[in-house]
């Protein structure tokens, strides 16, 4: 069947079977590799990425399912205020607070971080656990990660601004 | 040089790495596409122990898109060789560890569910995974062989291997422990369980391989975790290819922990295959073949005994140990129940004889081999739980007896009764701060206060050693290795000073982009942003052993510290040239060459500029060029320690266990980068707790894996931890030029006994003196049950 | 892990999903996937055609009926659970819901879903059954229902007829002054499927009197099943001292309930502690309405 998904803005049309994955859409008819396969079975959370601005795992959608649907993925997420190429302040507190090591289950933390403070730009730490319960990470222990979403969520407010370079 | 203080040794930079991971622009093999290419599926057994009859492909084979079907007997009529082991241990009696055959596709027999039978080659995977339902393989059931305890006595798996024993090897004073034994106050007892864990790094193993047929030449792109290793395995012992002929490439990769260390099946089928049919093949293990087939860790009985004397001083110890090591012999599946777990049994104590036997046994399951510690914490779990059981027996806080059997700091170097030399330690500084951060003095209240609540609070020690930065080549090659395990660096300085270091290392994790470059930007006194890493391509980098043991820093590291060495001392030969001095007579600091006791000098760029610009070099005594080459092989393993705490509560209804608190504090010698540092010890902590609270690998009696997908195999997710308290002490390694040990491993070795220590104070006052791992609620719950129902009766 | 092949299409109408189930008895309907996806990947379901229910018109909305909050059966369970008319009539299932996967799968997870799905731990079916909650499916041009309580008869099965689409979910409104509710759940992780669930709803009136005490346990049986207690609480003088009459109450119901075991819980584990949840719901619940009346 023919399907025609918006992708980080660009309509991404191909002909394909039903059982193809937005994952394997994702990945392999648009090419953007940013986004991960870990279990295909929907435990993982490598897959993330934004269905009409909410975290969803890829793995768990047809891509028939997402036509009509706005797809971002992590190659997508930059700041809105910064020059193009640069890391929006979720990614940039993820490098500063060393929330990422193998960088495999990244881009899907980023994307649930994404997600979280657009619904609640001032969450508990207990609340980013819980927004980030649904993605393994196999490396950090989720400390560093939690701490990187805190201070996303504080700059994000304006307070503590980053240092440059980032 | 301010920029250097800022990033050098010691500073917590960012890492250099992240942007790429950070916009989704890493590149993983599965990433990696060739035009042309084809798929591969592989057909595995879905019993566990078999006769092959027969292996029909006729229907497969015809299907449309599918390129070829291979099985055992086309392997075994190319002359392809089998999967090696790369380190054998003596038997008790003399003779040697039993190696059986172990063919990359099965021909006359299945050892587990998940061997490898068939290879379908697609023009998809789709197709390829089609075509492989229809391969009919014909079985002749064999028994399963399942439960460790009784291996030795079940149903021959391999032919003429006796007792299905792969070898049984003994360390230690026998006779001199039998003796302390005889002499002991106390003596202890306890057979403890380590449960088998399955690594599962997110990344999934994959494999692109690629043959030239013009150059007659190979390129395979894999997740390993050494490249070098994996070319020479699959080169010099499996398919015959001269080593200048195959370049391995592990791009990036997602963690591996030990899975990714070895030779698998998979990726040597696939680079016999591309040759045969000149295409590129690519294959990516999917989640259920990744539980089924990559090596799997742990799993070991272990009966202990501890003597004790007046003093409460251990003067004996006594291990037995059953480690299940699966359906085949995976490459290190041999030397890590045995020197990598034997040696490692003095702990931090001084113990003045201990002897163990171990039992390498095959069941009919996966390979069995390192994971995250390696040997290492099975060791530690052993030890730190017996620690706390004689502590328990003889009534004596265990923080005390803990303390009171330490080698002391002024007996450095200590041999131990287990064959190592520790160099330099403190292990009194690591518990002390550990105690003082957990508030060790105030538990009782809190357990007190938890008691209000209706919870049982308990806390639990674990003071740890690690044999790390594997290691001397002269003892592993004494010990029965068949590798030598130096590092090497490459450092190349560029005409305009930005400097490219070559690695024989791998990072899937570690940031050793930025670690490694802090090394060298801190001893050249040049920016960090002057410094690129390369490493993970046989084609780039000197012949190098690769990352795990935690030896990246401590061997790989010194490495590229030497190189740099003698980069400076060839710097300093061409500035003498250029100042017209005597070469004895210059110094480098702070990024200058200077005539020492003048203001004559030369900054580093210039230096490197002058070395690719040779205008008027003595060619007699000085080559052009600024790039030199070190080999480094220590003379000793490095010994991280320290003392982690955990703090548990638990619902004496439901048997829950929550993590409430944890504390540590390891001597790691030096740290390069505390950030990184501090990620690492999280990680070996989390997966530690999953050992010690979620993860299990679990077959049931006909060898059927049960727990093969992320639903039934509980990996620790974000909710499972508490924030992490970490410190650190340091005594610097006396024996490599960074005085650094080694960090990467640590939490895992040392967290599960902290951890299950815990549980079982939260229930000693009903009388339990023993949980087995995983603690998970039904466990607990019936610990509880037991103890009310004895204290009733 | 890909899925076999299989046709899928979306019709517009129920009765065109209807039509299609008759056509293809092995067809799967999928509404958000988070169920189905899984076991297309691992080949557990093999289906021949997949009936894509997302663009059929009013599936997707919860409205006021009165005495009922009517949930549609491609409504996501993220939008349930911050829906305001569920917040009000429906606080079990609020509660229930942050139980429910983690939020990216309930962003795309729906109510009706997990409902026809009928896992033995899910938390959804047991919210159904305990509140009583009636599910209307369209089969052969006509509309019928089922109660939740008889909907559910096994693992995985359900009374649904075989050319049946479910369409809504009507969970009826509390008719008392009071409502407090209480949910617990033993997992090996949270979120990770139930060892053993309860969910307690009930009901008091003016004078703080228990008028309706409705519990119910999952995960510890084939399908999530009703406990019937019957005791007087009186909660006219703050949070009422049961003493042992609602333990007892609870291993007597209990008692008639076939429990499994495999290989990550036993039978008798899950026996207790589902008595101890239980136990905890009705507390909670009882705390609740004790403190609204304080």
């Amino acid at each position: 069947m023919n399907i025609t998904i918006d992708i980080n803005g660009k309509d991404v049309t191909a002909a394909i079977e039903p059982r193809v994955t937005l994952l394997d859409f994702v990945r392999d008819v648009a090419g953007l590799k940013g986004t991960h396969a870990g279990c295909e079975h929907g435990v993982c959370g490598a897959c993330t990425v934004l269905l009409d601005g909410e975290a969803v795992r890829s793995c768990l959608i047809l891509a028939a399912q997402a036509e009509g649907s706005q797809i971002t993925t992590i190659e997508a997420v930059d700041g809105t205020t910064r020059q193009p190429g640069e890391l929006s302040i979720i990614q940039d507190a993820f490098c500063e607070s060393h929330g990422l090591q193998c960088g495999y289950c990244t881009p899907g933390m980023v994307l649930a971080a994404k997600t979280l403070l657009q619904h609640n730009p001032t969450p508990s730490r207990e609340q980013v656990r819980d927004a980030i319960s649904g993605n393994i990470c196999r490396c950090t222990g989720y400390v560093q990660i939690i701490d990187a979403i805190m201070l996303a969520a504080e700059r994000l407010q304006g307070r503590n601004q980053p240092a440059d370079g980032a | 040089m301010p920029e250097g203080i800022a990033e050098g040794i010691g500073a917590s930079v960012r890492r250099k790495e992240d942007r790429k991971f950070i916009t989704g622009r890493g590149r993983y093999t599965d990433d990696i596409n060739r035009a042309g290419q084809l798929h591969a599926f592989f057909v595995r057994s879905d019993v566990a122990h078999a006769k092959i009859k027969s292996v029909d492909i006729k229907k497969a084979a015809a299907m449309d898109g599918v390129a070829a079907v291979y099985t055992g007997q086309d392997i075994a009529d190319d002359g392809v060789g089998g999967l090696i082991c790369g380190w054998v241990v003596p038997n008790r009696d003399g003779s040697a560890t039993h190696e059986p055959p172990h063919p990359i596709l099965a021909k006359d027999k299945v050892r587990y569910v998940g061997d490898h039978v068939a290879m379908v080659v697609a023009d998809s995977l789709a197709t390829a995974q089609a075509a492989a339902e229809l391969v009919n393989v014909t079985y002749e059931t064999l028994p399963a062989v399942v439960d460790l305890a009784s291996a030795a006595t079940a149903a021959e798996i391999h032919d003429g291997m006796a007792n299905n024993t792969y070898f049984d090897w003994e360390l230690g004073d026998e006779a001199a422990t039998a003796d302390a034994f005889s002499k002991a106050k106390h003596v202890v007892s306890a057979t403890l369980r380590n449960n088998r864990l399955i690594p599962n790094a997110v990344e999934p193993r994959a494999a692109v391989a690629e043959y030239d047929h013009i150059a007659d030449s190979y390129v395979l792109h894999s997740t390993t975790q050494n490249p070098h290793l994996l070319r020479l395995v699959i080169c010099a012992f499996v398919l015959n290819i001269p080593e200048s002929k195959m370049q391995i490439v592990a791009p990036d990769v997602g963690g591996g922990f030990g899975s990714k260390i070895y030779l698998y099946a998979e990726e040597a089928c696939c680079t016999w295959a591309a040759k045969k049919l000149r295409r590129p093949i690519k294959w990516t293990a999917d989640r259920t073949q990744a539980f089924l087939s990559d090596a799997h860790g742990r799993d070991h009985i272990n009966k202990v005994q501890m003597a004790l004397d007046d003093n409460n001083k251990i003067i004996g110890l006594r291990v037995d140990t059953l480690a299940n090591l699966g359906g085949y012999l995976s490459a290190f599946a041999v030397v890590t129940p045995t020197y990598l777990h034997g040696t490692l049994l003095s702990g931090c104590y001084a113990i003045p004889a201990i002897y163990t036997n171990v039992k390498g046994m095959a069941t009919t399951t996966a390979p069995v081999d390192a994971y995250r510690g390696a040997g290492r914490p099975e060791a530690t779990f052993l030890l730190e739980r017996m620690m706390n059981i004689a502590a328990a027996e003889i009534g004596m806080d265990p923080a005390e007896f803990r303390r009171i059997n330490f080698i002391p700091k002024d007996a450095f170097p200590y041999q131990t009764a287990v064959a190592l030399q520790y160099d330099i330690g403190d292990y009194e500084a690591p518990l002390d701060r550990a105690l003082e951060m957990i508030d060790y003095k105030g538990f009782e209240s809190r357990r007190a206060e938890a008691a209000k609540r209706g919870k049982y609070r308990g806390i639990g020690l674990s003071s740890y050693i690690e044999a790390c930065g594997i290691a001397p080549s002269a003892v592993v090659g004494a010990l029965g290795g068949r590798v030598g395990l130096y590092e090497s660096a490459v450092v190349r300085v560029d005409p305009t000073g930005t400097v490219s270091v070559f690695t024989g290392a791998h990072s899937h994790g570690q940031g050793h982009d930025t670690t490694f470059a802090q090394i060298v930007a801190d001893k050249l006194g040049i920016p960090l942003a002057n410094v690129e890493i390369v490493h993970g391509d046989t084609n780039r980098i000197p012949f190098g052993m690769g990352t795990y043991g935690s030896r990246s820093l401590a061997v790989g590291g010194t490495a590229i510290s030497k190189a740099v060495d003698k980069v400076i001392e060839k710097g300093k030969i061409i500035a003498a040239h250029m100042l017209e001095a005597a070469d004895s007579d210059m110094e480098f600091k702070d990024g200058k060459f200077a005539v020492a006791g003048t203001d004559k000098e030369k900054s580093f760029g210039e230096i490197a500029l002058s070395a690719y610009v040779p205008h008027n070099f003595p060619h007699d005594r000085l080559e052009p060029g600024l790039e030199e080459t070190a080999f480094y092989d220590p003379l000793n393993f490095t010994y991280p320690s320290g003392t982690h705490i955990a703090e548990v509560e638990i619902d004496p209804a439901t048997g829950v266990v929550t993590l409430v608190d944890w504390a540590c504090c390891d001597d790691f010698g030096n740290l390069i980068n505390p950030m990184i540092v501090e990620g690492q010890v999280h990680g070996g902590i989390a997966q530690g707790v999953g050992q010690a609270l979620l993860e299990n690998a679990h077959y049931d009696e006909n060898g059927q894996l049960l727990t093969a997908s992320y639903m039934d195999y509980c990996m620790p997710r974000a909710d499972n931890f508490p924030s992490l308290q970490v410190d650190y002490t340091v005594t610097a390694c006396t024996h490599n030029d960074l005085g650094v040990k080694g960090c990467g491993e640590a939490g895992a070795i040392a967290s599960p006994p902290a951890l299950i220590n815990a549980v079982v104070d939260a229930l000693s006052p009903l009388g339990v003196t023993d949980m087995t791992m995983p603690a998970s609620p039904e466990k607990v719950w019936r610990a509880i049950q037991n103890a009310q129902t004895k204290a009733a009766e | 892990m890909k899925s076999a092949s299989f046709d899928y299409i979306r019709p517009d109408t129920l009765d065109a999903v209807c039509a299609c189930l008759a056509s293809h008895p092995d067809a799967r309907i999928i509404a958000g996937g988070q169920s189905l996806v899984p076991m297309l990947a691992m080949r557990l379901a093999r289906p021949s055609l997949v009936i894509d229910i997302a663009h059929i018109d009013g599936l997707s909305a919860i409205r006021d009926d009165d005495s009922a909050v009517v949930i549609g059966a491609m409504v996501r369970q993220a939008k349930a659970l911050s829906d305001l008319l569920v917040a009000t009539h429906l606080p079990l299932l609020a509660k229930a819901l942050t139980h429910v996967g983690h939020p990216p799968t309930r962003a795309r997870g729906t109510v009706g879903g997990s409902l026809v799905h009928a896992d033995p731990s899910a938390e959804i079916p047991l919210v159904a059954v305990t509140l009583g909650a009636s599910l209307r499916m369209r089969d052969a041009g006509e509309d019928v229902e089922f109660h939740a309580e008889e909907f559910f008869i096994g693992p995985m099965l359900t009374m649904t007829p075989p050319t049946a689409c479910l369409f809504e979910i009507s969970f009826a409104k509390p008719t008392c002054a009071y409502v407090g509710t209480g949910f617990h759940e033993v997992a090996a992780r949270r979120s990770d499927y139930a060892l053993a669930a309860a969910a307690a709803h009930i009901e008091a009136d003016d004078a703080g009197v228990v008028q309706d005490l409705r519990l119910a346990i999952g995960g510890i049986s084939d399908f999530p099943q009703r406990l019937p207690i019957d005791i007087h609480i009186d909660l006219s003088a703050g949070m009422a001292d049961l003493g042992t009459s609602l333990t007892t109450a609870i291993d007597a119901a209990l008692d008639d309930v076939d429990i499994v075991e495999d290989m990550h819980a036993s039978a008798s584990y899950r026996r207790r502690v589902a008595a101890e949840l239980a136990r905890r719901a009705v507390d909670d619940a009882l705390r609740e309405i004790a403190q609204d009346l304080s």
